[in-house]
C-alpha cells in the first residue's frame, strides 16, 4: 500500500488531553467499519498520562505532567481519508494542533526542528 | 473574505453536507467552531471540522464530534408533552401536538396576565447556551413580563464582570487579544503577540468562556507567549514548561490583585503617563494598594511573597493580556476582584493595545432583540422588576431580576405572587445556576403552571414542568453565533440547519411563534412579532436575523451563510479616537470619562470606592467557632472537555471520560481521613452534603478540596424523590442562599469551608435542610451546636 512509510508525529508537550483524537477516531472507525466502537474496549488511539511530578520542592513552576496520544491495534492509518487528500482524523481535529502525519523521513526532520518533547509512532 | 466552499453541498452519494458554526443546544459557549455536517436519509452521519474556519482551522472538541450520538440519542424528547400539575415529579407525560401546546400555553399566559398581571410570569435563563440571547426577548416581548431571571446566587456568572466593566472601564467585555478579529490572525500587521497571558480563575482550554477559543492559548504559546495561572489548583496549563503559577487559597483573589499592584507601585513599574492621562483616583488607589504588602498577602492567600513579586514584574511588561474568569463572579468579594483586575491592566498601560486587553464598544452588537426589547414594557410594569430598586448596581447594568431576591419572592409571595414559570434552557436544580437548589425546587412547586424548553428530561423538568417544549440541537436549526453575546464581537458566524428530527422548535422560533399568537402590543400599540414575515421557520427566522444584520453590518442572513464567518477587524486604542463614548469624545464611557481606579458609582451605592480584600465569609478563619468541624476549603466548578456544566451526562461516548464526579484531595489530607483513591467521600458543611469519588492529587493544597459541579444521573430513577439522583452529588447544596456582595453580585460557589469523610457508596446520603442564614439562625445554631457569628449583611433587603 501507498502509505507504508508514513508515521505519526506528536509534539506531546502541547497535548492537552482534550480526547479529540479518541472521539474523532471512533467516529471514523464507525463510519468505515459500519459498526459501533466502544471506547473502553476497541479504541483506535488512546491518550496516556504521566505525572504530575513536582520536580523541585518550593518551586511552584517546576512540574512534569504530560499526555501522549498512542495509536492502538485498531488504527487503520485513515487510509481512505489520505486517499481523499485529507489528513488522518486525529491529526485534522487535534485541538492543540500537536499531531502530524507523513513520510517517516519528513516526520524525523520535523521532530529535529521541534527539538524536544516530541515522539514519532509507526503504527 | 468569504469562505470558498458553498454552505450547502450535495454529495455524489446523495448525502448533503452543510457548513455551520457551532453553538448550542446542547450547551456550549458561542465559540462558533467551524464544522461540516453530513446528512444522509434523515440521519446526521458525520461531523468534520471545517479547515476554512480561520480560528478553529478544522479542529473540534469532543462535544461537537459527538453530535451524531446527541442528535439521534434514544432519550431525546422530540415532541411537545404535557402533564397534569398534580402529577409533577411523576413520569406521567402525554405527547401533544404543537397546536395543543400553543393553545394550552397561550391560554395560561393570557389567564395569568388578566388575573394577576404579567409580572406574575417569571422566565429563567440558563448559562452559555444560545438561549442567553433569547430569554430576554422571550420574557420582555413575547410574554411581556418584566421578570427575567438568571437564578445563580449573586448573578455569579459573567454579569458581574460586565457590570463592573461598565462602571469602572465604560466599555464592552475585556477579552484577551488572540487576533480573532482578523482573517489573517497572528499574521495581521497590527497584532502583537502578548508576552504573557494571565489566566485568572479561568482555564480556557476546557471552558472556552463566552467565545474565547481556549486552544488559541496553545497556538500563542507555540509563538512564544507564556501563561501565568492564578488558581487554587496547579492545572496542566500552568504545569507546562515555562509557565508560571500563583496557587492561592480559594476566594482570596482580591488580596492577590492588591498585592500585585503593591509590588508594581513600590517598585515604580507602573505606566505613569498612561495613568496620568486616562485614570481617575490614582492617589487614593495607590494608598490602598500600599496596605497590601506581599508578605501580608501571603498570609491571606498562601501564595509565596516572592512568587507574587515575580508575577507582578511580569504583568508590568507590555503587552500583557488578562483572561479573567468565573472566579471573579463566584465570590462575594468579586466586585473588588474585577475592579483590581481592570486596574492592573490600566496601571500597566495594557488596555486596548495590540496583544493587551481588547475592549468591545459600550453598546452590544445586534442587541435590538435582546435587552432593548424591555422597551416593549410599559414603565409601570418595568418598575415591578424584582429586586431592581434594592440592587441598583445590578439592575442598572443587567436587565434581569436580582436572583436571590427572586427566590425570596417565590418562597414568600411578597411583594406579589409568581404564578407561572418558564425555563428557557435551564436545568437549575442540577444545578450550576443556583445556590441552595433544594429551596428553588420547593419554590417551583408553589406555582400554578410551568413550561420547560430543553432537549432531554432533566431533574428540573421532571420536578416542576407541566408542559415540555422540545428544542432542536445545534445541527437542526438556523441561528447566529456571536462572541460575548455582542459585547466584544471577535466574530459572527452562521449556524445552519442540516436536518431536523421530530417536531421541535428553536428558541428564536418559540419567541416569534408565541409572539405572533399572543399578538402582543407594546406601549405604542404596535405589534412586536408580526413584523417577521412568513408562516414557516425557513422564512421568519432568516428574516429575524436579516432585520438585525442588515442595518448594523450591511449584509443579510443568507449572505452571512455564504461568508461563513464575519470577522470585523479591530480598532486599537479606541479611547484615543473617541470610539468608546457615545459623545465621540476621547476617553472611556464612565462617569469621569476615565478608567476609575476610584469608583464614583460604588461610592454612591454605599460600597467602598476602592478595591479591598474580604476573607471568605464561611471559612475556618472567618468562623473560628466552626473551624474544627469544617477545617477544609471547598472550591468547585472547574470544567472538563466531556461535558458542559450539567449537560452531556447521557451520551456513552462522553460519559466514558467521566463516569462519576470526583473530589480532588491532597494525598496527605486523604491519609488523615483514611480516604484512598476511588473511595466515595461525603463532603459537608452547615448548608448541605454531597457525595463524590476521591481522586488524590498533589496539584491541590492540602487545606483545599475541589468538587465537580452539575452532576445528576440520567440512568437513575427520574421520579421524585430521586429525580435522577440530583441531590446525591450536588455541591451547590453547600452554598448558602443570599450570601452575596454588598452591591448584589457574587456568591461563594468556589470558597466555602467543609469537612470530608469516607462513605460506602453514592447512595444513602441524607439530604440536609437548607437553612437560611438570616431567617433560620436559631435552627443553624442548634444544628451545629454552637453560637454562630452571623454578619447579617443583607437583612434590609430580605423579605422576612
Amino acid at each position: 500500500m501507498a502509505y507504508e512509510d508514513y508515521a505519526l508525529l506528536i509534539d506531546y508537550k502541547y497535548c492537552s488531553n482534550c480526547h479529540t483524537c479518541e472521539v474523532a477516531c471512533k467516529n471514523h472507525l464507525q463510519l468505515t467499519l459500519g459498526k459501533e466502537i466502544d471506547l473502553a474496549k476497541t479504541p483506535g488511539i488512546v491518550v496516556l498520562e504521566y505525572g504530575p511530578f513536582h520536580l523541585e520542592e518550593g518551586n511552584p513552576d517546576a512540574w512534569d505532567w504530560k499526555y501522549i496520544p498512542t495509536p492502538t491495534a485498531m488504527c487503520d492509518l485513515c487510509v481512505d481519508r489520505l486517499d481523499a487528500g485529507k489528513k488522518p482524523t486525529c491529526v485534522h481535529h487535534c485541538l492543540a494542533n500537536c499531531m502530524d502525519y507523513g513520510p517517516i523521513e519528513d516526520m524525523a526532520k520535523k521532530a529535529l526542528e521541534i527539538g524536544h518533547k516530541v515522539c514519532i509512532f509507526k503504527p | 473574505m468569504a469562505m470558498s466552499r458553498e454552505w450547502r453541498r450535495e454529495n455524489p452519494d446523495g448525502s448533503v453536507t452543510v457548513r455551520s458554526c457551532c453553538w448550542s443546544p446542547p450547551g456550549d459557549h458561542p465559540v462558533g467552531c467551524g464544522m461540516l455536517l453530513t446528512v444522509k436519509d434523515g440521519k446526521l452521519i458525520d461531523v468534520e471540522g471545517d479547515p476554512e474556519h480561520s480560528i478553529t482551522n478544522g479542529r473540534l472538541c469532543i462535544r461537537a464530534l459527538d453530535l451524531p450520538e446527541v442528535v439521534h440519542s434514544p432519550s431525546r424528547i422530540v415532541y411537545p408533552m404535557k402533564r397534569d400539575p398534580k402529577d409533577r415529579g411523576k413520569d406521567k407525560w402525554e405527547q401533544i401536538t404543537w397546536d395543543e401546546a400553543f393553545d394550552l400555553v397561550c391560554s395560561k399566559v393570557n389567564y395569568m396576565k388578566e388575573n394577576y398581571g404579567a409580572e406574575s410570569i417569571l422566565v429563567f435563563g440558563g448559562t452559555g447556551r444560545e438561549a442567553c440571547i433569547y430569554y430576554y426577548p422571550l420574557g420582555f416581548s413575547t410574554l411581556q413580563t418584566p421578570n427575567v431571571c438568571y437564578a445563580q446566587s449573586g448573578w455569579s456568572c459573567y454579569g458581574p464582570r460586565c457590570s463592573i466593566t461598565d462602571y469602572i472601564l465604560g466599555a464592552g467585555y475585556p477579552e484577551i487579544d488572540f487576533a480573532g478579529y482578523f482573517e489573517d490572525r497572528f499574521n495581521n500587521p497590527e497584532f502583537e503577540l502578548p508576552k504573557y497571558v494571565v489566566c485568572w480563575g479561568k482555564m480556557p482550554l476546557a471552558s472556552n468562556g463566552d467565545g474565547l477559543f481556549g486552544h488559541a492559548l496553545i497556538d500563542m504559546m507555540k509563538l512564544g507567549t507564556k501563561i501565568i495561572m492564578i488558581d487554587p489548583r496547579i492545572t496542566w496549563l500552568g504545569a507546562m514548561e515555562g509557565n508560571i503559577n500563583l496557587q492561592i487559597k480559594p476566594g482570596t483573589d482580591a488580596a492577590i490583585g492588591l498585592g500585585l499592584a503593591n509590588v508594581i507601585i513600590t517598585e515604580g513599574l507602573q505606566d505613569q503617563e498612561w495613568i496620568d492621562n486616562w485614570c481617575f483616583g490614582w492617589d487614593e488607589f495607590k494608598e490602598r494598594c500600599l496596605e497590601y504588602t506581599p508578605e501580608k498577602v501571603e498570609e491571606m492567600t498562601w501564595a509565596p511573597a516572592e512568587q507574587i513579586r515575580k508575577v507582578a514584574r511580569m504583568m508590568a511588561e507590555k503587552p500583557v493580556s488578562i483572561a479573567w474568569g468565573l472566579a471573579v463572579d463566584q465570590n462575594p468579594n468579586g466586585t473588588q476582584v474585577g475592579h483590581i483586575t481592570i486596574a492592573l491592566a490600566a496601571i500597566t498601560g495594557n488596555i486596548d493595545i495590540p496583544g493587551g486587553l481588547t475592549l468591545g464598544p459600550p453598546s452590544s452588537l445586534l442587541g435590538k432583540w435582546r435587552m432593548e426589547t424591555r422597551k416593549d414594557l410599559a414603565p409601570e410594569l418595568w418598575d415591578k422588576r424584582l429586586g431592581a430598586k434594592e440592587y441598583p448596581a445590578l439592575s442598572n447594568a443587567m436587565a434581569t431580576t436580582h436572583p436571590d431576591f427572586t427566590l425570596d419572592v417565590l418562597e414568600t409571595d411578597q411583594p406579589y405572587k409568581i404564578h407561572m414559570l418558564w425555563f428557557n434552557s435551564s436545568n437549575l436544580l442540577a444545578p450550576t445556576c443556583s445556590a441552595a437548589p433544594i429551596r428553588w425546587h420547593d419554590a417551583f412547586l408553589r406555582t400554578d403552571f410551568n413550561v420547560v424548553q430543553d432537549l432531554f428530561m432533566t431533574p428540573t423538568a421532571m420536578a416542576a414542568a407541566d408542559v415540555f417544549l422540545p428544542l432542536p440541537t445545534v445541527a437542526e436549526h438556523d441561528g447566529i453565533v456571536i462572541t460575548h453575546y455582542g459585547r466584544n464581537t471577535v466574530f459572527l458566524g452562521a449556524m445552519n440547519e442540516a436536518l431536523r428530527v421530530g417536531e421541535t422548535k428553536s428558541d428564536v422560533e418559540i419567541c416569534i411563534e408565541f409572539g405572533k399568537r399572543l399578538n402582543n402590543a407594546g406601549p405604542d400599540g404596535t405589534s412586536t412579532w408580526n413584523m417577521f414575515e412568513g408562516d414557516h421557520r425557513s422564512e421568519f427566522v432568516p428574516n429575524f436575523f436579516t432585520n438585525q444584520t442588515k442595518p448594523e453590518l450591511g449584509f443579510d442572513f443568507d449572505e452571512l451563510r455564504a461568508i461563513g464567518l464575519y470577522q470585523p477587524g479591530y480598532d486599537y486604542r479606541k479611547y484615543e479616537k473617541g470610539l468608546l463614548r457615545f459623545d465621540g469624545e476621547p476617553g472611556f464611557n464612565t462617569v469621569t470619562g476615565l478608567v476609575e481606579l476610584y469608583s464614583t458609582l460604588f461610592d454612591a451605592w454605599g460600597e467602598d470606592p476602592l478595591p479591598y480584600f474580604e476573607e471568605p465569609r464561611w471559612s475556618p478563619v472567618s468562623h473560628p467557632e466552626l473551624a474544627d468541624k469544617y477545617p477544609l476549603m471547598m472550591t468547585s466548578g472547574s470544567r472538563e472537555y466531556c461535558s458542559f456544566h450539567s449537560e452531556h451526562r447521557m451520551f456513552p461516548t462522553l460519559r466514558h471520560f467521566r463516569q462519576v464526579p470526583d473530589i480532588e484531595i491532597h494525598p496527605d489530607t486523604a491519609a488523615k481521613y483514611g480516604i484512598e483513591e476511588g473511595d466515595w467521600v461525603e463532603v459537608e458543611n452547615p448548608f448541605g452534603r454531597a457525595r463524590q469519588k476521591a481522586h488524590l492529587v498533589i496539584t491541590i493544597d492540602p487545606r483545599v478540596v475541589h468538587c465537580r459541579h452539575g452532576w445528576w444521573y440520567p440512568e437513575q430513577d427520574g421520579e421524585e424523590p430521586n429525580l435522577f439522583g440530583v441531590w446525591k452529588s450536588n455541591v451547590n447544596n453547600l452554598v448558602p442562599h443570599f450570601e452575596i456582595g454588598r452591591l448584589g453580585f457574587g456568591a461563594p460557589f468556589k470558597s466555602v469551608f467543609c469537612s470530608i469523610k469516607k462513605v460506602d457508596d453514592l447512595h444513602g446520603l441524607e439530604v440536609k435542610k437548607s437553612y437560611d442564614i438570616i431567617k433560620e439562625q436559631a435552627e443553624l445554631n442548634e444544628q451545629e451546636g454552637v453560637e454562630i457569628q452571623f454578619t447579617n449583611l443583607h437583612t434590609d433587603h430580605r423579605i422576612i
